[in-house]
């Protein structure tokens, strides 16, 4: 992804905050550190992943995140800067689990604030399509035939290209 | 020399997690995977050309034109599925 000085820049005081971390994950304090003290907020939209216990027709009990320390954080933080440039954000928070994990156990939480809904709502599933295709993560699930590697989805880079533009295109 | 790291499937199969490799002259990612694709058994498999490798220099997304320098990082990994 490239980014574009053309392009404004985000608001001075947008709050941008990436952190991965091995600790279970609580959605509901992710939502409230992005909006507490902050008045210039008129909506908030959250997306949060879950572990399933079903894939690709068979039972999972575990999952094992694994990710590329250094350039997992800069990944995101790209993903984020560009969704500032693109629409005006008060905040945007991403937060994403990585190592073991059970069924219904929170994987991700991506937090996008605004002043109205319609950019938190643009701002949030822009992050969490862009990460899913570019951010680097790699999924390992244990199933009753044993361990195997989650394949990429093509539906997930539809999603991603969607967002697509003219000068977005050379890369 | 530039560091080579292999992530998730790709390092499991190769029974590796990083090496150095010496580069000679102009040389670009695509050059780099030629070369691996070379050593055969599970790196030609791996990295032939009908399968997907996602590949970054330095901890940004590259592709096969990105030339690579002396001190170069370079991770190769099978496409992403975080989230």
């Amino acid at each position: 992804m490239r980014l574009h000085s053309f392009l404004p820049s985000p608001a001075v005081d947008a709050v941008k905050y990436i952190h991965i971390q091995s600790e279970p994950l609580d959605p509901h304090y992710e939502v409230d550190q992005l909006r507490a003290d902050n008045p210039t907020i008129g909506g908030i939209v959250s997306f949060i992943g879950l572990m399933r216990d079903i894939n690709e027709g068979d039972k999972v009990s575990r999952l094992f995140l694994e990710h590329y320390p250094g350039m997992t954080e800069k990944a995101l933080e790209k993903i984020v800067d560009e969704a500032m440039r693109r629409w005006d954000l008060a905040g945007c928070r991403v937060v994403h689990r990585v190592g073991e994990m059970s069924p219904t156990d929170p994987i991700v939480v991506v937090v996008v604030a605004s002043r109205h809904r319609k950019e938190a709502f643009l701002g949030c599933e822009f992050v969490i399509d862009y990460l899913k295709t570019q951010a680097p993560f790699w999924k390992k699930e244990l199933t009753e035939g044993g361990e195997r590697w989650v394949d990429a989805r093509v539906s997930d880079t539809e999603a991603e290209e969607k967002w697509r533009t003219d000068e977005l295109s050379d890369n | 020399m530039i560091e080579l790291r292999y992530f998730a499937r790709f390092r499991e199969e190769l029974g590796a997690e990083a090496e150095q490799i010496e580069i000679e002259g102009e040389h670009r990612v695509g050059d780099l995977l030629a070369d691996l694709r070379a050593r055969g058994g599970a790196w030609s498999r791996l990295f032939a050309e009908d399968q997907r490798v996602m590949t970054a220099v330095n901890h940004e997304v590259a592709d096969l034109s990105t030339p690579l320098k002396d001190g170069d990082e370079v991770a190769l990994f099978p496409p992403v599925t975080g989230g």
